[in-house]
């Protein structure tokens, strides 16, 4: 069998709904594996930091939440989109399976924040680029949560859900690159593509560890949110 | 090793209420999905 038939078999949601349980089953346990290594780096290996203290320890959740709330938000645009281009009913509902966990994430960004922002700037809260742009993906991912559960017919709310979704993406630059465009309070970005991060190497190893154990968590996730969707769709 | 003990560690260096206020929060979200998605999957099957 090619390749390329292997993956219309498994665009099929009775063909899909095995497979993902044990994909589902698979990170889920990786996801807890990943997650006490990165604790214990980032609690017990990773050193004081110079300027702030202990305080920085809120890296090890705020940078990776922060980034899965925009990598999951293109991810459900990317499946909205394909679902309403070639109606394929997987895709959507791996949409609607990608939301709840995406706008978690978000707001955990947003909380970690606040928390992070009190002892270094000495506010919660400011209205600030990146902040602002944030808080209006967390309101775009309960947007879209909300207009397909508004609306009865399944086909109908993938339909109006994807438009918001695909609309809603520009954000994700908004906020990616808003500490560039903007004079921002937020600081700069650490770890890029282009340059050696500005961290100590164990900080560092830390954040990863804790970002793909958030990654393999929000696949785990979905994958068990689809199986419900397809077995309530189906 | 960072910590002398355990109360050091809970103290954070006085920021425990900030770091401990951050974990415990993002902890208890994903106890709380991984709780409703249980609950979803049960009723999916029934």
């Amino acid at each position: 069998m090619s390749a390329a038939i292997r993956w219309f078999w498994f665009a099929s949601p009775q063909t899909f709904f095995p497979l993902a349980g044990r994909i589902a089953l698979a990170c889920w346990v990786l996801a807890a594996l990943l997650a006490g290594a990165g604790l214990y780096v980032g609690f017990f290996v990773a050193p004081t930091d110079a300027q702030q203290g202990e305080a920085y320890r809120i890296i090890f959740i705020h940078v990776p939440a922060a980034w899965m709330s925009m990598f999951l938000y293109v991810v459900m645009a990317f499946w909205a989109a394909l679902g309403l281009a070639f109606n394929t009913r997987l895709s959507s509902m791996m949409a609607s399976a990608i939301a709840p966990t995406g706008a978690l994430f978000t707001f955990v960004a947003l909380w970690t924040g606040a928390l992070w922002g009190r002892p270094t700037w000495g506010a919660y809260w400011v209205w600030d680029a990146r902040l602002t742009s944030e808080l209006i993906l967390l309101f775009l991912y309960l947007g879209f949560m909300a207009l397909q559960a508004a609306i009865d017919d399944p086909r109908r709310a993938d339909r109006a859900g994807a438009l918001l979704a695909i609309v809603g993406v520009v954000n994700v630059p908004i906020i990616y690159f808003s500490v560039q465009w903007w004079n921002t309070l937020h600081q700069g970005a650490s770890v890029s593509l282009t340059r050696a991060p500005s961290m100590a190497a164990t900080m560092l190893a830390g954040m990863l560890l804790m970002a793909l154990a958030f990654w393999l968590y929000s696949i785990a996730a979905s994958l068990t949110r689809v199986r419900c969707i397809i077995r309530e769709r189906e | 090793m960072n910590w002398g003990g355990w109360s050091e560690f809970w103290a954070m260096g006085g920021y425990g209420f900030y770091v401990w206020g951050s974990y415990g929060v993002a902890l208890a979200c994903l106890a709380l999905e991984i709780v409703f998605l249980r609950r979803r999957s049960r009723e999916a099957k029934a």
